[in-house]
């Protein structure tokens, strides 16, 4: 029997939506007050979750502890208390909420074998959130 | 297509133990969930149900009727409970909460009528839930 689990995370990070393929004024009418020199933050609510086959043994998808351990290595020390602009991941790309989204789902893909990943559910305040599965849809 | 979600809440207890581990493993695994006194949840249940909107009645499922089959099968059996010396299922299966989604299902599927189950959702905590979609 196959069942879904997911873990909620919280960092803290700073960042600022600029992008160099346009003009100050472009991206000042685009990103609005995102678009401040000085950076802002969030409290991030991350959501992982993963699936596959309860092990009849230990009745787990798989044991929270590697999840927590993976996490907490991979992602929140990486991301937390960071200022997400001066990062490698984020030379090239925008800070937005969308490429962190897809940023930590491709981590976890890449590092995370011990269940399937099925999605990333990143809150970036209560008001707004974003998901990421891959290639797969979203399943509600 | 119509999704109607009924939440619930529940109270219960339970421990993780598989009695063909050594008791060594049983720690390594289960850490303090090991501990064979017991220790407890305020569970919140999601239960998801889908189907078409009957024309006459505008429901997708009479919700009188599905809050107490809910309150009959699952809270009834499940709330304020030692899950592990109470609940017969969990004689035999550990009271994960994967488990718990899973018997929640199995508890329901059968027992619903014009809707269909399509989603049980456990959370353990705020910060851990569980989906099964009976597969």
């Amino acid at each position: 029997m196959k069942a879904h689990l997911t873990r909620r995370y919280w960092f803290s990070a700073s960042h600022r939506l600029h992008s160099e393929s346009m003009s100050p004024e472009e991206n000042r009418r685009t990103y609005g007050k995102c678009n401040n020199p000085h950076g802002h933050g969030h409290n991030y609510a991350l959501e992982v979750t993963v699936s596959g086959p309860v092990d009849q043994a230990t009745g787990m998808v798989c044991n929270l502890v590697d999840l927590d351990e993976f996490v907490r290595g991979h992602i929140l020390e990486r991301f937390g208390h960071e200022n997400l602009n001066m990062l490698a991941a984020f030379r090239q790309r925008v800070p937005t909420t969308e490429n962190l989204c897809r940023e930590i789902f491709e981590i976890l893909q890449r590092g995370f074998t011990t269940a399937h990943l099925e999605k990333v559910r990143l809150e970036e305040t209560m008001m707004n959130s974003f998901e990421y599965a891959g290639d797969a849809e979203v399943r509600k | 297509m119509v999704y109607l979600t009924r939440k619930a809440e529940f109270s219960a207890s339970h421990y993780y133990h598989n009695p063909q581990f050594s008791p060594e493993e049983n720690r390594r695994i289960f850490g303090k969930c090991n501990n064979p006194n017991g220790h407890g949840h305020n569970y919140t249940l999601e239960v998801t149900v889908k189907g078409d909107v009957d024309p006459r009645s505008g429901f997708v499922v009479d919700l009188k009727q599905l809050k107490e089959i809910l309150n009959r099968e699952v809270l009834d059996a499940l709330d304020h409970r030692f899950l592990n010396k109470e609940v017969p299922e969990f004689a035999t299966r550990i009271p994960t909460t994967e488990n718990i989604a899973i018997s929640v299902w199995q508890r329901l599927h059968s027992r619903l009528e014009r809707a269909q189950l399509h989603r049980v959702r456990v959370y353990e905590t705020p910060d851990l839930f569980v989906d099964y979609y009976g597969e």
